[in-house]
Order: C-alpha cells, then sequence, then structure tokens
C-alpha cells in the first residue's frame, strides 16, 4: 500500500521561498517554477551542487546568487562527483562530532540533459555505484540550451537544433532520446522517479522521498524551454501537462525495485497536440507525427503490460 | 537592470563566493515586460496556481483579510511584484477562474 502523499495541494506547499527573484533565466523558463519547488521541499538545511548549464549561469551572475542555500559550481563534468565528495566529508565531519551527528543535510546534484545524459554520466554512475546519499535531479529541456540549442543525448527523436538541422535529407534528430532514467534504475538505487512540472505535488513528493531515502536517488523532471522549443513563453506548464496527457512523457517511480506510474492518463491526447505548440518540430509532416503516434502506443502497451493493469488509457481526442 | 560597481581582486572572497545569500534581489528584472499580468481582486479565488507556477518568483501571498463586492472573505490576497515580473505570461495561461487581465506595457 502506498503511503499517503505529502503534497496534495496548493495548500501544502510551504511559503518560504529559497530561489531569490532578480534570476537571468528567459522569461516564461520552468527551470525557475521547478528549482523554487525543489528549494521549497528541500529548505534551508540544504546544499545544491550545480552543474553549468542555464540554470547555474542565470542564478549566479557574479557578484549576485539567487540561491538561498548553500550552493556551489565547480564544472560541467564532475557534479555528481563534487556532491560525493561533500556527502563524504559530511560524514566524517559529523564522525569527528564536528557537527552534530542527528542533523540531516540535504545534498543534491542539479544539472541539464547535457551535464547528465552525456557529459556527466561517468560521475553520474560512480556516485550511484559507490551509494552516496545524495538526490540526483535531472532538469530536462533536451539540448544544450545555454549554449545555443545543440543536441544532447537527451534530445528527441524530430527535434530541430543548431547541430540537427531540418533540410532536404535531415528532419531534426535522426535518433532516440536515451532512457535514462531507466538506465539509472538499473543500477538498483533506492528511488528512481521521471516528474514534470504540470503536476506539482506529484514532482514534490518526488523530490520529498528522494531527500528521504537512504543512499541515492534520481529525479527526472522534464523542463520546456520557450527558447530552444520555439513556444509562446506563456506555454511552458501547458506544454509540461501535455506531454504526460500524450503520454509522450510518462510520470513513473521505482521505489525499492518497485515500479509505479504515478499520474495515470484515463484519456490519452493525440501526439500532435504537443507538437503543435513548438517550432522545433514545426517541419513534421502528418505521416511523421503518425509514425511517432504509433511509436507512443507501443510504449504505452509496454508500459500497461509492466504496471499489470491500464494505467494510460486509449487515445480519444 | 541595476549593475552595482563590482570589487576589485584584493576586496573580493576567496575562490570568487558570493556571500550574501539572495542578493540578486537587487537586480530588478521587471523592466524585461511588454505585457503586464494584473490579478483582479474581486475574480481571483485564491486558488495560488499562478503562485506555485511563476519561475521568478515574483508572486506573492499577502496576509491580509481582503472582502470581494460580492461579500466573499478571504484571509490572503494574492499579488504580483512588479520588480521582477518578467511579463511571461504563464500565470495568465494557468488562471482558471480567468482573473488575470493581460495588459501592454506603456513607455
Ligand atoms: C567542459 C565544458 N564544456 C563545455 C562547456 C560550455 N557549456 C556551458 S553550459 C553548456 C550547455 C549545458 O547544457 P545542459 O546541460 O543541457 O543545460 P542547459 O543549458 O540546457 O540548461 C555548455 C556546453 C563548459 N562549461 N564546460
Ligand atoms: S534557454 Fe530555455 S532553459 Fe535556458 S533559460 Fe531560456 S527557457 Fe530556460
Ligand atoms: S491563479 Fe488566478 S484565481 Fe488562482 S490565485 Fe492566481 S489570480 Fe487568483
Ligand atoms: S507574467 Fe510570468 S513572471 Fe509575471 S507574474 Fe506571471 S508568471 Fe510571474
Ligand atoms: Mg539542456
Amino acid at each position: 500500500m502506498m503511503a499517503k502523499p505529502y503534497f496534495r495541494t496548493v495548500y501544502d506547499v510551504p511559503r518560504e521561498e529559497y530561489l531569490a527573484p532578480g534570476h537571468g533565466l528567459c522569461a516564461g523558463c520552468t527551470a525557475g517554477t521547478i528549482v523554487k519547488l525543489l528549494l521549497k521541499v528541500a529548505g534551508p538545511n540544504t546544499i545544491v551542487v550545480n552543474a553549468t548549464g542555464c540554470v547555474e549561469v542565470s542564478t549566479t551572475p557574479f557578484p549576485y546568487t539567487s540561491w538561498k542555500v548553500p550552493w556551489i559550481h565547480v564544472a560541467f563534468e564532475n557534479t555528481a562527483a563534487v556532491a560525493s565528495g561533500i556527502e563524504s566529508a559530511l560524514k566524517a565531519l559529523k564522525a569527528k562530532g564536528m557537527i552534530d551527528p542527528a542533523k540531516r543535510i540535504n545534498i543534491i546534484a542539479l544539472a541539464g540533459d547535457g551535464g547528465t545524459y552525456d557529459i556527466g554520466f561517468q560521475a553520474l554512475s560512480g556516485m550511484l555505484e559507490r551509494g552516496h546519499k545524495v538526490m540526483y535531479v535531472l532538469y530536462d529541456n533536451e539540448a544544450y540550451m545555454n549554449t545555443g540549442i545543440q543536441r544532447s543525448g537527451g534530445t528527441p527523436e524530430y527535434a530541430w537544433t543548431t547541430t540537427t538541422p531540418v533540410g532536404k535529407i535531415l528532419k531534426g534528430k535522426v535518433q532516440q532520446k536515451k532512457p535514462i532514467a531507466e538506465i539509472v534504475a538499473a543500477h538498483r538505487i533506492p528511488y528512481v522517479a521521471t516528474a514534470n512540472p504540470g503536476y506539482f505535488a506529484d514532482m514534490m513528493n518526488k523530490f520529498k522521498k528522494g531527500l528521504e531515502v537512504e543512499g541515492p536517488s534520481f529525479v527526472h523532471v522534464l523542463q520546456p524551454c520557450t527558447t530552444g522549443w520555439k513556444f509562446d513563453p506563456r506555454y511552458g506548464i501547458v506544454l509540461a501537462r501535455l506531454a504526460t496527457e500524450t503520454a509522450l512523457w510518462i510520470n513513473w517511480q521505482q521505489e525499492e525495485g518497485q515500479f509505479s506510474v504515478t499520474v495515470s492518463v484515463p484519456r490519452r491526447k493525440h501526439v500532435k497536440h504537443y507538437f503543435e505548440l513548438q517550432g522545433r518540430f514545426s517541419h513534421l509532416t502528418e505521416e511523421d507525427i503518425e509514425k511517432i503516434q504509433k511509436e507512443v502506443d507501443l510504449e504505452v502497451d509496454r508500459i500497461n503490460k509492466l504496471v499489470g493493469r491500464t494505467v494510460i488509457g486509449p487515445l480519444v481526442e | 537592470m541595476t549593475q552595482e560597481k563590482l570589487l576589485g581582486w584584493k576586496e573580493l572572497p576567496l575562490g570568487g563566493a558570493i556571500l550574501e545569500p539572495g542578493n540578486s534581489e537587487r537586480r530588478y528584472t521587471g523592466d524585461w515586460r511588454t505585457f503586464k499580468p494584473v490579478i483582479l481582486q474581486d475574480k481571483c479565488t485564491r486558488c495560488l496556481r499562478c503562485w506555485i507556477v511563476c519561475p521568478e518568483p515574483a508572486i506573492y501571498i499577502i496576509d491580509e483579510p481582503y472582502t470581494t463586492k460580492s461579500g466573499r472573505q478571504f484571509k490572503f490576497s494574492v499579488e504580483v511584484n512588479y520588480d521582477y515580473c518578467k511579463g511571461c505570461g504563464m500565470c495568465v495561461e494557468e488562471c482558471e477562474p480567468k482573473a488575470i487581465d493581460w495588459i501592454e506595457e506603456e513607455k
């Protein structure tokens, strides 16, 4: 039986803010929403290790910072290694009695898709294998956005980026999105989840769970990016929800090996509703979209079989 | 947006650390805006959706009682801080009761 969720309505969300305004994220950047809510869950006893990327660059324009908790950036590729080191150092300080051993200090590694799927993967895998008690949060905007929209292992098939152009031969990215959360889950860590800010309570409960488990946890969050995906900035949260309503993005978790879908979708929408709001997919023909729809249908079947019942329903609109 | 005088290298904290948490509050991003959201307090149901999604954050809960024209009483209000609101429109899109006006900024 699943425990009662901690966050159910907006009124359960703490009022305290640990992300200050004045950061330079684009107007309508859902990374702001995600980080703000993440810090509300974690609270003040938290250390954040941040890979470079939009969040790092935009929240720390020297000599300013938007962070109200201790925060460190070292390099692009070693976020998980730095977080591992901090966790080990805190253990040592506690053992020496220099910090109260009972004090809970959250350590959060925060990185983009470029910093996780590709360049930070070795450090991440090492951290998981060694079993450090760190929550790794991947905010996935599906490209290297901070340097001008280059494709990453997290860019979906068919998406336009500056390095997956659209022309006579190519229709955006050729390869599929790497199943990073499943790759992480294969490390058999206590907690792995996928989330998106369109379902804030689900996302916040996953952050909470990830911080509670004894050992590494990983929360993979979809982060709609107005600049790179080319949509009107007001639609960030609408797109996050549409991703789940179309089952292009399924919110699931794996807790101590137990897989479950946490946001069921009784009536599924056609993927075209998600694509039509975004310029990065504007080159897709109806046939292309139907082909993607068939791939999603197969994935939905697979997930429903895995769960043992219909958690993602039939296509209705 | 304001820009304060930068410290010289002899005055900087070791490692270029920033010692004042959340001091980006002195960077006012309100001048990014071309449209502004205006919350209509009489229509607002205090559902807090806008407060959840605003990425700055630029929507604040103000603990002052408010009585609407139709007599509905609330313990608090929800307001936009225009020093920081970048005018993305996400709050407008999320507001189900359509209690947020969207108004073009004047020069
Ligand atoms: C080793 C190294 N290579 C390249 C860069 C330049 N760089 C800075 S941010 C960035 C893109 C980060 O992409 P992602 O991790 O997806 O985060 P996003 O910017 O999309 O939030 C790159 C390539 C760097 N800082 N360090
Ligand atoms: S480029 Fe995308 S991810 Fe980066 S700040 Fe802008 S909206 Fe956010
Ligand atoms: S979303 Fe609309 S109704 Fe809800 S609190 Fe904000 S302004 Fe009020
Ligand atoms: S327009 Fe955007 S920045 Fe301004 S209050 Fe609404 S959500 Fe926040
Ligand atoms: Mg990215």
